[in-house]
């Protein structure tokens, strides 16, 4: 059961082969084992998911089931939902219970998928191996002692280990495709505004964007059909006629243009990695795809100016955990001030307080002008680059990471050598565009690999179809990380 | 040295609205606490600020009623501070590009001279909660936050340096009540805090064009407060530079029991508030069809309509200021002269500025629940003129119309309160006076002329006031032979 896809498990429940309490019963009993090593999940609560089966049950016995009904699906923990504690990998949140379904929660709930727990992940989403999680680093299903990359990486590994056949996950620099690429898993990053920003915790603002996790293309098309849809609780969520992420899957690649960024293929990433994109992109030429080199020019100064606009947005959004409402507060302080440096200073981890102390210095007066609005200049500039490239074909694709999963403590203690690990995943983010990793190979050392494919405005459903032939063509995307075959 | 004051107002007009200006909790004023706040209210994680078209509107309501341009793009900027009443750790406010930059608001001078007082900026922002401290609730060891007001809309209204003197300043945050109410969009309690205002004063030797030290005053909650810090703080400052003493560039609080302003005990070091635009709105968009549709809206604004009142009924500036200070009054008049006739229009002003304000001022009522009708004061003002009734009567048939809400013409029927003109009555009442007071009537007849008010007082309270003045002067002049 485990190690079908999403579409093959809703075939089954529709066939009545299994009830969605059974289905999730099993992958329950799945992380009960697993996570001790993988730590995949912060909260599991049998009771809660099994209460979502019985209900997805019902609702498939009155005739009422969608594709997504009785699916458990894992959640990332930066998603607001009703009754479960939401701690987005935070002290500062550990005993924060929401009182509120996230818009992505609701959507999910209202199709009847099952939330099979919350996952592990980046304090606030800030990383990119799941190790600044206050709860513990997650561990990577392909080899334990590497990262499964982040922040997501708990739903990354989660969808990789066979403990959910989806997650929701966010990526605000690339922490919805980066981690699936280190885990081998399928993510998508759609359009800014596509997902609903609602109840999903803010890291970003102007970056984030929820996505699905999942296996296959396919699957994270059924999911997007649920995700996505306008909202008008998030003002920077796009009204729109609703679409079908499916409608592209199963239409040809033949005639295809693909853009290959020379910026995405010069040094910098692995051989490895660049061995298996390349082989890749040879796949698709084969299933006859042209390829063109385009340009990205102001690539190089992706990276500094996300460090720029993402720190001094978090710093912002990080300023409500003050200790006066919920959350985490210092247990003893002479003053108020005191009380707000205290549980500030317990509260956040070193990467969190990092970012808080940059974003803080880029928005003073005295070097906003030369830090932050600079650095929007230049986002003007990559999204730029990206339509000037789409000019000259109709997707582009490159690696998703430099590298395959580094080892647990690797990077840790060295930032900038991590923030390189988003160099190819942050300029989608800048120019709001929607982006998706696929497995497509292994390096020498066995872990996975991933390509990138960047597509124009709304044009996940096209990108969907696009992967799906490949996925048609290999298998890399069913490869199953040796431990967790059983 | 002769000094010269320089004073600017920096206001802050709560706007009326139903819902807070980024979320969908109400805004009535006195809720229990916490009661009117929502999860945007207090800053939960993951939740989004949505901004309220009917602030904006308001807000360009404001704008286009004092010729102010509005920005057909505007943006909604982060204002970062740390304290337990702001939830977010910012407040959303607007900076670089707010809804609406200058427009002016006229004031007319006590002298009669007119005043033109420009406005910097226009711009919304959201209020913050409100700390109750805990001796208030015998628990002084705790704070507690109210979030009811946290999110409110408010309007800031800033002032070129163009007022000067504290009496100008208050004649300009009365105009501009005037104006909000006008308009709708704030209903300019200060007592409540709808309406809240710092002062920002200068001084600087007379004709200098050079602008001097700033004192910005906070803590003023009243227009007589407002004129009273500003004058502490124009004879403070006149002291010092006399005294060849600088003036300091600080922020002084108003204290009211003391009756002057104070420096804030910490120096609280110079605030950066790390503006930027907030990720989470879009730049706000005024469509040119919805900005003429708001224009057609306005109502006949306070200058206008001043000025009508002059031309069209004839009144002096005075009466005319007076009478258009509130749109309800000034729709009471104006259907007070409708009924009354426009010949009338002048005795319909001084019945409005005098018994009816003073009536309103004594039950504590606003014009709406005016006991007497503009219909009933027009007929009463209808009894005087065709001499049914006297001015004195009148007043008396006014009160009774107040309390019992009857037709004057009925109470005067009534009460028998009608004026004796008919002089066969009044030769009967003449005669009993003067049988009554021979020694006086011998008076009069030996040169005391001024007796004769004697006699009308007499004769007057022998017919409670009924007898026409008029026809008892000629009379009595006439019984008590020149």
């Amino acid at each position: 059961m485990h190690n079908a896809t999403i579409k093959s498990l809703a075939a089954d429940l529709a066939a009545r082969k299994f009830s969605s309490v059974e289905l999730t019963r099993h992958f329950l009993s799945r992380i009960r084992v697993l996570n001790l090593k993988y730590n995949c999940f912060i909260t599991v609560d049998d009771a809660a998911s099994l209460k979502l089966a019985q209900a997805a049950d019902d609702l498939r016995a009155a005739g009422r089931a969608g594709p997504l009904t009785g699916i458990p699906i894992a959640q990332k923990d930066i998603f607001c939902a009703k009754g479960w504690l939401t701690t987005c990998g935070s002290k500062m949140l550990s005993n924060f219970i929401s009182p509120y379904d996230a818009h992505v929660v609701e959507q999910l709930n209202g199709a009847g998928a099952v939330n099979i727990g919350k996952t592990n992940m980046d304090e606030f989403a800030m990383g990119s191996s799941s190790e600044t999680s206050y709860y513990g680093p997650v561990r990577n299903p392909w080899n334990a002692d590497t990262v499964p990359g982040g922040s997501s990486g708990g739903s990354a590994a989660a969808v990789a280990a066979r403990l959910a056949p989806g997650a929701i996950g966010t990526d605000t620099g690339g922490s919805i495709r980066q981690p699936a690429a280190l885990s081998g898993v399928c993510g998508l990053k759609p359009t800014y505004g596509v997902v609903s920003r609602y109840g999903m915790i803010a890291f970003a603002s102007s970056l984030d964007q929820g996505g699905p996790m999942a296996r296959t293309a396919e699957d994270l098309a059924l999911m997007m059909n649920v995700m996505a849809g306008f909202d008008a609780r998030d003002s920077t969520s796009l009204e729109r006629a609703r679409e079908d992420y499916a409608r592209e899957i199963g239409k040809a690649v033949k005639g295809l243009k693909i853009g290959l960024p020379k910026e995405f293929f010069a040094e910098g990433a692995e051989a490895g990695v660049s061995a298996a994109v390349e082989a890749a992109i040879a796949a698709y030429r084969k299933l006859g795809c042209e390829t063109v080199e385009v340009s990205l020019p102001n690539m190089k100064l992706a990276v500094p100016v996300y460090y720029v606009l993402a720190p001094a947005e978090a710093s912002s959004n990080l300023a409500r955990y003050d200790g006066v409402r919920y959350g985490h507060r210092a247990p003893d302080h002479a003053d108020l001030t005191d009380m707000y440096k205290r549980t500030r200073a317990q509260g956040f981890g070193q990467e969190v307080k990092r970012r808080i102390l940059i974003g803080t210095y880029v928005l003073s007066h005295g070097y906003y002008d030369a830090y932050y609005i600079q650095a929007q200049k230049v986002r003007r500039l990559v999204a730029r680059d990206f339509a000037e490239a789409f000019r000259r074909c109709d997707v582009i694709m490159g690696p998703t990471s430099p590298t395959t999963a580094f080892r647990l403590g690797e990077k840790i203690g060295d930032p900038v050598k991590m923030y390189l690990n988003d160099i190819y995943t942050i300029p989608a983010n800048l120019a709001g565009l929607p982006g998706m990793s696929i497995p497509c190979g292994f390096d020498g050392k066995g872990l996975p690999v991933g390509l990138q494919i960047v597509g124009n405005t709304f044009a996940e459903a096209k990108m969907l179809g696009i992967a799906h032939q490949y996925q048609l063509a290999t298998d890399w995307h069913l490869r199953i990380p040796p431990e967790c075959e059983a | 040295m002769k000094w010269e004051t320089v004073i600017g107002l920096e206001t802050h007009a709560q706007l009326s609205t139903t819902s807070k200006m980024f979320s969908g909790a109400a805004t009535a004023f006195g809720a229990a606490p916490n009661r009117q706040a929502c999860a945007v209210d207090i800053a939960l994680p993951g939740v989004l600020p949505v901004a309220n078209r009917e602030a904006v509107e308001k807000a360009v309501r404001f704008g286009l009623a004092v010729g102010a341009t509005i920005n057909r793009r505007s943006i909604f900027a982060r204002k970062n501070y740390f304290y337990p009443d702001l939830p977010k750790g910012y407040q959303i406010s607007q900076y670089e590009e707010p809804i609406c930059r200058g427009g002016e608001v006229r004031l007319l001078l006590k002298n009669g001279a007119e005043r033109r007082v420009r406005l910097t900026r226009i711009h919304m922002e959201e209020d913050a909660g409100k700390l109750i401290h805990g001796e208030e609730l015998g628990d002084p060891r705790h704070s507690y936050v109210d979030f009811n007001r946290a999110g409110v809309p408010l309007l800031e209204i800033v002032t070129e340096p163009d007022l000067k003197s504290p009496e100008e300043a208050e004649a300009f945050l009365r105009k501009l009540r005037t104006l909000v109410r006008y308009l709708g969009i704030c209903d300019g309690n200060m007592q409540e805090g709808s309406l809240r205002c710092d002062a920002n004063i200068s001084l600087r030797p007379a004709g200098s064009e050079k602008l001097g030290a700033k004192v910005e005053i906070k803590n003023i909650n009243s227009f007589r407060n407002l004129r009273r810090a500003l004058e502490y703080e124009e004879v403070r400052q006149r002291g010092a530079l006399d005294a060849g003493r600088a003036i300091e560039q600080e922020t002084r609080l108003w204290n009211d029991a003391q009756g002057a302003t104070l420096a804030m005990r910490s120096k609280e070091y110079a605030h950066d508030y790390r503006y930027f635009p907030d990720p989470d709105l879009v730049p706000l968009a005024v469509g040119r069809e919805w900005l003429e549709k708001v224009r057609a809206q306005l109502p006949e604004l306070p200058d206008a309509k001043r000025e009508r009142f002059q031309r069209a009924y004839g009144l002096p500036a005075y009466d005319a200021e007076v009478l258009t200070e509130e749109r309800a009054l000034a729709d009471y008049y104006e259907e007070a002269v409708s009924a009354a006739g426009k010949g009338r229009a002048k005795q319909v002003s001084n019945w409005v500025m005098g018994e009816v304000l003073r009536l309103l001022n004594e039950r504590k009522l606003g014009i709406e629940a005016c006991p007497v009708t503009p219909g009933r004061l027009a007929q009463l003002i209808g009894l005087i003129e065709d001499g049914t009734i006297s001015g004195t009567i009148a007043k008396t048939v006014f009160e009774k119309t107040a309390q019992s809400g009857m037709d004057p013409a009925a109470i005067v029927d009534a009460e028998g309160l009608r004026q004796i003109t008919d002089t066969g009555a009044l030769d009967a009442a003449i005669a009993k006076v003067l049988a009554a007071h021979p020694k006086e009537a011998e008076a009069y007849k030996g040169g005391r002329k001024q007796l004769l008010g004697f006699f009308t007082g007499q004769v007057m309270k022998a017919t409670q006031g009924k007898a026409n003045p008029q026809a008892l002067q000629a009379a009595l002049k006439e019984k008590l032979g020149g």
